[in-house]
């Protein structure tokens, strides 16, 4: 297979998923709300009872990139299940053309759909009172960071999706991924929470990438952490993450008997 | 003669459970060749082995000259795949599919939309091209899948129980449209579970049964190995229904119909002859019709199989 051929498929690939995220009107709809109307609530309705030492805005904009992040994995791992238990895969299987461009489609549209609702968490924290306070370069960082994240995020759905058998089961697999990054530094300190629970919050790897942004926007950690350290763990958390996903999907892809069958 | 597919010792497991055993398979170029058995017979299981989606345990075959296991992609470039379900993509229109297939074959930039307009007119889907697949019917969607595996001729073209959930107006039409296709040259590998669908469009049979092919021939071949036709005699009242059946040697009788069946060469003489005796013992028959043994009859005198019922069937007598 040429390198051009492959670039050509993906292309193509590319183009049919953001088309189908498109025209899915609900989870689209879905995606865009979710940001605006979660950094409403946890603004105005939560924020004036937390006391996390800051201004409630000026804490929870990178728990809500992740949280928000974690319903786009739903929405990844579900358009990757429809499509196994579809027998257009099966087609694109037959035919002569890279099998990793189909889903480096997925997780391309996957990309492209998350940054757009983390680019509206941006945007309307800073409406609501966020003031970050942060040069080019901790910008660039954070925008990086985000970038990893999601990547890692989509390999890791994507997998999910190639795992279980149909849309409900990846659903309800992907349903973790918005509910642990609560039990994280993301929306409240990790101190608060009682003992047993704040060794899991302080180190799993939603917390290394939280506070990384954090660090980068606001000058320092909620936990008093250093960023570059904080930073270096989210890097390896991420670059694990995805390595060991896009291995697995990669694999599932090809070796997995399509559900039709 | 020359073979697009020729397969020898396929076997195939999954954990326990042998689903192919030894099959033997060579489909002559330019023909249709029917797999025919029932739900769990084998069939998807070997056109996927031959569409270089599953490897099989033991056996080699070649596919339009390549080798099946030492050239994948050669064969990938020979054949194309009409799935059990429409494979496609239904959040796409008509036209944005075949374009998206067009560009997957690698035709030149400016041959794709007029490739896929060429097709849509084919295949009398002008009207829908710009319509979401998910608001086709089904007949449309089977159409749009084989305009989809002609975006390139194929040499070798897999339909995969292509009438399931089609009704029997679209089944007409999409036989309609395969025909053509082997019109044209290409040679198609079908299976169904449905007896008129093999019995209208295949050149040869092959019988699968628990993953073994159990019988194979022309479709009159299958039919004639029953032997001798059979006259059917109906009867106006249960008391002469019941005198014939006793004087004559039915193959097969039923009370409920007041129906006899008894087997004939099929000459007019020996029909004539028949009803005359009849009428003189005093119990004419009602009706009278003559039968070819159906490919049914073929099955299960050859098979322990189930075949589902439905208005196919009846087609097929």
């Amino acid at each position: 297979m040429s390198m051009a051929a492959t670039i050509s498929d993906t292309r193509v690939m590319v183009t049919r998923s953001v088309r189908r995220s498109r025209r899915d009107p609900e989870a689209f709809f879905t995606a865009l709300m979710l940001p605006v109307v979660l950094m409403l609530l946890f603004v105005y309705v939560f924020g004036g009872a937390m006391n996390t030492g800051t201004s409630y805005a000026n804490y929870v904009v990178p728990g809500l990139i992740v949280l928000c992040a974690g319903f786009g994995a739903g929405t990844t791992a579900v358009a990757v299940a429809t499509d196994m238990s579809n027998g257009i895969v099966d087609r694109f299987r037959s035919m002569p053309i890279s099998g990793s461009s189909v889903l480096a489609g997925h997780i391309t549209a996957s990309l492209l759909r998350n940054l757009i609702a983390t680019t509206l968490v941006i945007g309307v924290g800073l409406a609501v009172g966020w003031r970050p306070d942060a040069s080019v370069a901790g910008w660039a960082g954070a925008a990086g960071m985000i970038v990893l994240f999601i990547l890692a995020l989509s390999w890791l759905a994507a997998a999910v999706g190639l795992l279980v058998h149909g849309a409900e089961a990846a659903n309800s697999a992907t349903f973790v991924f918005m509910f642990i990054p609560y039990v994280s530094t993301a929306f409240v300190p990790a101190a608060t929470m009682p003992g047993w629970l704040r060794g899991f919050a302080a180190h799993q790897p939603f917390t290394p990438i939280v506070e990384t942004m954090r660090g980068l926007w606001m000058g320092h950690t909620s936990t008093g952490a250093s960023v570059a350290s904080q930073a270096g763990l989210a890097v390896l958390y991420c670059v694990a993450i995805l390595i060991l996903s896009a291995a697995a999907a990669s694999w599932l892809f090809h070796h997995r008997v399509s559900q039709s069958s | 003669m020359s073979y697009t597919v020729n397969a020898t010792g396929i076997c195939k497991s999954f954990g326990n459970q042998r689903v192919l055993d030894q099959v033997d398979l060579a489909v002559e170029t330019g023909s249709v060749l029917a797999l025919l058995g029932p739900n769990g017979a084998g069939k998807t299981t070997m056109v996927r082995i031959l569409a270089t989606l599953l490897r099989p345990d033991e056996g080699t075959a070649t596919v339009a000259g390549h080798d099946l296991l030492a050239d994948p992609v050669a064969v990938k470039r020979s054949i194309s795949l009409t799935g059990q379900y429409a494979a496609v993509d239904d959040m796409l229109t008509g036209q944005e599919n075949l374009e998206m297939m067009a560009q997957l074959r690698h035709l030149p930039r400016r041959e794709v939309r007029a490739r896929a307009t060429q097709l849509l007119a084919d295949f009398d889907l002008l009207d829908a091209r710009d319509r979401r697949v998910a608001t086709y019917s089904g007949g449309m969607k089977r159409r749009l899948d084989l305009a989809i595996s002609m975006v390139e001729r194929p040499e070798l073209l897999f339909l995969d129980e292509p009438s399931t959930g089609l009704d029997p107006r679209s089944r007409e039409q999409l036989w309609g449209t395969v025909r053509r296709l082997v019109d044209d040259g290409v040679t198609v590998l079908l299976t169904t579970q449905y007896l008129a669908e093999a019995d209208q469009l295949a050149d040869t049979i092959c019988l699968l049964d628990h993953g073994r092919i159990a019988a194979r021939g022309t479709p009159d071949e299958l039919k004639s190995s029953l032997g001798t036709e059979v006259i059917r005699l109906r009867f106006a009242d249960d008391a002469s229904y019941r005198r014939v059946a006793a004087a004559l040697t039915p193959t097969h009788t039923d009370p409920r119909l007041r129906t006899v069946e008894v087997a004939t060469d099929g000459s007019a003489a020996e029909v004539l002859s028949l009803l005359g005796s009849l009428d003189a013992a005093g119990t004419p028959a009602l009706q009278v019709s003559v039968l070819r043994p159906s490919l049914d009859d073929v099955f299960l005198s050859l098979t322990s199989m189930d075949l589902p019922v439905t208005d196919a069937e009846e087609m097929a007598r």
